[in-house]
């Protein structure tokens, strides 16, 4: 269990609460206007941005000072989720061994990794070689071997088109359910929402309300989600 | 584990045999030591006859030997300092630092008396030129000052050739150096840090002249079998640099380094210096000069300024021949 | 996270203290020496003649730079790259072999001089503030050309495709695109150059033309050697320092920081208008070519005929010159890479402006008087001739340092901004960061750092004149000797493996550089 206790994050002017907290397995969409705080949301749990107050627990544990690469959390950023520089092999490597030292066990983990999302046989390439869809995938691949309980999306299919992201959406959903691992995504798209997740977080006016059931929140919208959605 | 113990106790022995060998170390100028200097063969020739070790320490040029004395002080670890001149000897008895030497009987072409240093070599500063050039070379500072014949020299204040000539025009001219410096202004080419790049650049052709030694030509003559390099001479006289080397109060080896100061006048250690720092040695060797020495010019008048007095009016000059040339 | 930032800070402040007591320090330590404080009148003057000869030189070299760099920048020609790096040569350059080659070239004997008799004209002197500012233009252009070539390719391709779309004319190319780079660009390269220039010692006195030419540093030359005046000389070398930081400080309110440009052949969108803009480039780039190139040239040539008869002392020397000058880029390239990191991971404050500070003050410091601070430091400790080649592996190192912090300070940021988060979200602990993100991603700066900092410690007498016992001479102390003695043309020749060594250092790592800049 993901818990977000009385979480307060203050940033200047910018200050946003939370308090709830997500089960896990559990697929959670995260939306609301922009510069509301979604992504500031995120990079909190992710460990990028210090919390104000509040506490920030998984399974009972305080995250509060634990490094981000120790968390029980992978993240896909907007962008540069892969070193342009390694192959895309080495970037798989990273999730495994941050030394790059692979064992040969970890080498065929790789391997079926790439495999599994479709990249087979392209290990060797650089990402500048792969197309966007490619590229989502081979990040998608890490976050799959790194095998982390909470995987975090902060928009990184954007600049998709609706059959790619849709494809990959669905592929996201794969691999979380073959980790047992919690979903927490945040999007613009209200249908990104109800495709993939149950619950949704509406982060306006400086608070990230508890999740709700998705279909029931988009029925019958509050007020900062209507004015987010355009419907009058 | 049984080597290191080993080592240990050779490492022992060895600095115990290094400790019976006294170390005699010489300060002394950049130029000496090279394997075409003179350092190494008066390192052999002093090493062996008196069971001691030579080891040079250098530092530039003689003006950068002295400040070397003088940045270290008393606790230096140099027994003897070579190749100081008499521009600075003046400076560097005031320091206290050198103890009193005994000065060897030598055939310099001035009288030399300082109780702190003995010479060991000499030179008459001229401008040298290119016979194949230049036919009527000038004969006087006047003569040159009045041609549009173009010279090098050095910069008095980073030089021992380039004080050499400030105290060559005073002890010819006294309060008349300001004007010879005046007339030459036009004549100058430029003025280098230091000896080496003047020669250089006369050598290229930047100039027709470059102030330099009498003895210059006996290096092209003797090293390259090139006889077109000479001397002008020229009718005020040539001023002299006598090089000198001195003991330091602070030695710890006084007896060595007396024996090295003496060894240094000796007709072996007197017979390399010509032909490896191409300067007349103090003391002429029982063979004679190196074959082509005859050829140099022989200046009739030599001068030289008082240690004293060249100190006292170094820093005048100095000022005189900057505002000379500033203008 | 935190730990390793607090970590970097900690080492990045121990690397500016102690170049801050290297340059600083050992003024301080020459002044507490010091029996007299007082300037004499031709120190005025030799300010004075310093601050001229340096603002013409910076103004020269950053304004000749530009037609050559839009030249370079937008036309492509077989052998471009390798121009590009040979042009960068005359940087590197020891300033005694530089001196030599120009004179071969302009001097009186020289095919200038030689052209100018046969059409009947005046010949002309190259000394004078004239020959001054030639040499430091030809020493200095180069660095220019590749500040501005890497201000071009910051660019973003988008601009300038953009610029295209609308059919943007030369003028408005220039006015929107060319002028807000040279804006931002130009003041800091006309500032570096203005600080290397400000402690010239060799050219302006070799070329000078006479005591009129006087220096700070020459003052500082003749205060510590003649006069044994410390005082005087720690008063110099501290106006030196001031200057330094005056110019610092001015420029940071004027441009973006100084950069010393990286960049070779990112792939930039030439645009290349054709006709009398065309022959145009062409004479900027054949004119700064045959600057650069005629006296290396005749370096070149002057040196073959030595090479044959090097004494035996020169091998040990080169092994020696080349150790150094590996060990000193080595620890430049560390410590610099500690001060650009811990920078890049911070917000510009208090600390970050401070560390700039203190990173740019080896393009102020006297060599002679941190030579002597150090002198005075370790005679009392140890031998100096001992310690004569790690100190001048550390002088060397700090004297480098400048350029490749400003080389890696901006590529550094931009990888932190990049791949910061992502690497920690990694769990990528500092080895692996170094290994796996840092190094290949500043690949191109590292490896043109290196290079401009082997060769520059290859190339420099600094302090090893004062320290060189016996056994310990390197090559350029090599050169000096056998000119110092009559052996012009061995010295030519131990030059012309000088140059080559120099150049062949910078060559390797500038391409090592470049090769693993893949991405």
């Amino acid at each position: 269990m993901l818990t977000l206790d009385a979480l307060t994050i203050r940033q200047g002017d910018f200050s946003l609460t939370a308090d709830w907290s997500v089960a896990p397995a559990e697929r959670v969409a995260i939306i609301g206007p922009s510069g509301g705080g979604k992504s500031t949301l995120l990079m909190t749990i992710a460990g990028f941005i210090p919390l104000t107050s509040g506490r920030l627990l998984w399974q009972g544990r305080d995250l509060v000072g634990v490094p981000p690469g120790q968390r029980p959390v992978s993240m896909l950023f907007q962008d540069q989720n892969l070193f342009p520089h390694l192959t895309v092999a080495q970037n798989l490597g990273l999730g495994l061994s941050s030394d790059l030292r692979l064992t040969s066990v970890q080498v065929d983990q790789v391997e079926s990794a790439l495999r599994r999302v479709g990249l087979e046989g392209m290990g060797e390439r650089k990402p500048s070689e792969l197309s966007g869809g490619q590229q989502g995938r081979a990040a998608l691949a890490r976050a799959l071997l790194r095998a982390r309980p909470v995987l975090l999306l902060d928009e990184p299919f954007a600049a998709l088109g609706p059959a790619l992201k849709a494809e990959m959406l669905d592929l996201v959903a794969e691999v979380a359910s073959e980790t047992g691992a919690a979903v927490l995504m945040v999007t613009h798209d209200p249908a990104d929402a109800r495709r993939f997740a149950d619950k949704t977080v509406l982060v306006a006016d400086g608070v990230a309300q508890a999740p709700q059931p998705t279909a029931a929140l988009f029925a019958e919208p509050p007020q900062a989600l209507r004015d987010y959605l355009g419907t009058a | 584990m049984k080597t290191l113990p080993l080592a240990a106790g050779l490492l022992t022995i060895a600095t115990a045999a290094l400790a019976e060998t006294p170390v005699l170390t010489v300060l002394t100028y950049d130029s000496f030591t090279p394997e075409w200097g003179p350092g190494p063969a008066i390192e052999k020739g002093f090493e062996a006859t008196c069971g001691c070790d030579v080891q040079y320490v250098m530092a530039g040029d003689g003006a950068a030997v002295l400040a070397r004395v003088q940045l270290e002080g008393a606790k230096t670890d140099a027994d003897v300092v070579v190749g100081l001149d008499t521009n600075l000897t003046a400076a560097a008895s005031a320091t206290g630092l050198f103890a009193p030497v005994a000065v060897p009987a030598t055939n310099l072409p001035v009288p030399f008396e300082d109780a702190n240093f003995a010479p060991f070599d000499w030179g008459y500063f001229a401008f040298v030129y290119d016979k194949t050039k230049l036919d009527t070379p000038p004969k006087s500072f006047v003569e040159l000052a009045a041609s549009d014949l173009k010279i090098i020299i050095q910069d008095p204040r980073s030089s021992t050739p380039g004080l050499g000539l400030l105290m060559w025009v005073k002890a010819a001219y006294g309060e008349g150096a300001a004007q010879v410096w005046a007339d030459l202004a036009d004549n100058i080419v430029t003025v280098t840090p230091g000896w080496s790049e003047a020669y250089g650049m006369f050598l290229e052709g930047e100039s027709d002249l470059v102030l330099s030694y009498t003895t210059s030509p006996a290096y092209h003559l003797i090293a390259e079998t090139d006889d077109t390099k000479a001397a002008a001479a020229f009718d005020e006289g040539h001023y002299v640099q006598v090089e000198v080397a001195g003991k330091l109060a602070s030695t710890d080896q006084p007896a060595l380094a007396d024996a090295f100061l003496a060894y240094l006048t000796s007709d072996a250690a007197q017979s390399v210096l010509p032909v490896t720092n191409w300067m007349y040695p103090a003391v002429t060797p029982a063979a004679g000069l190196p074959a082509g020495f005859e050829t140099l010019i022989a200046p009739t008048k030599s001068l030289l300024l008082p240690a004293a007095e060249a100190e006292e009016a170094r820093a005048g000059a100095i000022a005189e021949w900057q505002t000379a040339l500033s203008r | 996270m935190a730990d390793r930032a607090v970590a970097l800070r900690i080492a990045a402040l121990g690397v500016a203290l102690l170049l801050a007591a290297l340059t600083l320090g050992s003024a301080i330590i020459v002044a507490a020496r010091a029996t007299s404080w007082t300037l004499g009148p031709a120190d005025g003057a030799a300010l004075r003649f310093t601050l001229l000869q340096a603002a013409l030189s910076a103004g020269l070299s950053a304004l000749l730079a530009v037609p050559v760099a839009r030249a370079l920048m937008r036309r492509r020609f077989l052998g471009r790259g390798v121009l590009i790096r040979l042009m960068a040569a005359p940087f590197v350059l020891p300033v005694v072999v530089a001196v030599l080659g120009l004179l071969a070239v302009f001097g009186r004997a020289g095919p200038v001089n030689g052209a100018l008799a046969a059409l009947g004209l005046p010949a002309l002197s190259i000394f004078g503030l004239h020959g001054v500012v030639l040499a430091h233009v030809f020493l200095n252009l180069p660095l220019a050309v590749r500040i501005i070539l890497m201000g071009w390719q910051a660019i973003p391709a988008e601009r300038l495709r953009l610029a295209q779309s609308l059919g943007f004319s030369d003028r408005a190319m220039f006015r929107h695109i060319e002028l807000p780079m040279l804006r931002a660009v130009l003041p800091g390269a006309g500032a570096v150059i203005f600080l290397l220039c400000l402690t010239s010692f060799a050219v302006a006195l070799t070329l000078g033309g006479g005591p009129k030419s006087s220096t700070l540093e020459l003052a500082i030359f003749q205060a510590l050697r003649f006069d044994f005046d410390l005082g005087r000389a720690a008063l110099l070398a501290a106006l030196q320092f001031a200057l330094c930081a005056a110019v610092t400080v001015a420029t940071a309110r004027v441009a973006s920081p100084f950069g010393f440009g990286a960049g070779l052949d990112r792939a930039v969108l030439p645009f290349a208008p054709r006709g009398w803009r065309a022959a145009l480039d062409a004479v900027a780039i054949a004119a700064a070519a045959l600057l650069l190139l005629a006296p290396l040239l005749a370096v070149v040539v002057r040196g073959v005929p030595g090479l044959l008869d090097l004494p035996s002392g020169v091998w040990p020397a080169a092994l020696r010159s080349v150790l150094v000058a590996l060990a000193s880029a080595a620890l430049a390239v560390a410590a610099a890479l500690v001060l650009a990191l811990a920078l890049a991971a911070v917000p510009l404050g208090r600390f970050g402006r401070g560390i700039e500070m203190v990173a740019m003050l080896p393009l102020a410091a006297s060599g002679l008087v941190m030579g002597v601070g150090l002198f005075l430091v370790i005679h009392p400790v140890a031998r100096p001739e001992s310690l004569a080649l790690p100190v001048t592996v550390l002088v060397n190192a700090t004297l480098s340092l400048p350029y490749l912090f400003r080389l890696l300070l901006p590529q550094a940021r931009q990888v932190v901004a990049d791949y910061g988060r992502l690497s920690a979200s990694l769990g990528m602990g500092a080895r692996a960061r170094l290994r796996w993100v840092i190094l290949p991603r500043l690949s191109r700066p590292l490896g043109y750092g290196a290079g401009l900092a082997a060769a520059l410690s290859m190339g420099d007498l600094g302090v090893i004149a004062l320290f060189a016992g016996d056994q310990g001479a390197t090559l350029p102390l090599m050169v000096q000797r056998l000119m110092g003695a009559y052996r012009m043309e061995q010295a030519a020749g131990a030059a012309l493996l000088l140059v080559s060594l120099s150049f062949g250092v910078f060559w390797l790592f500038d391409r090592i550089g470049d090769r693993n800049a893949d991405a």
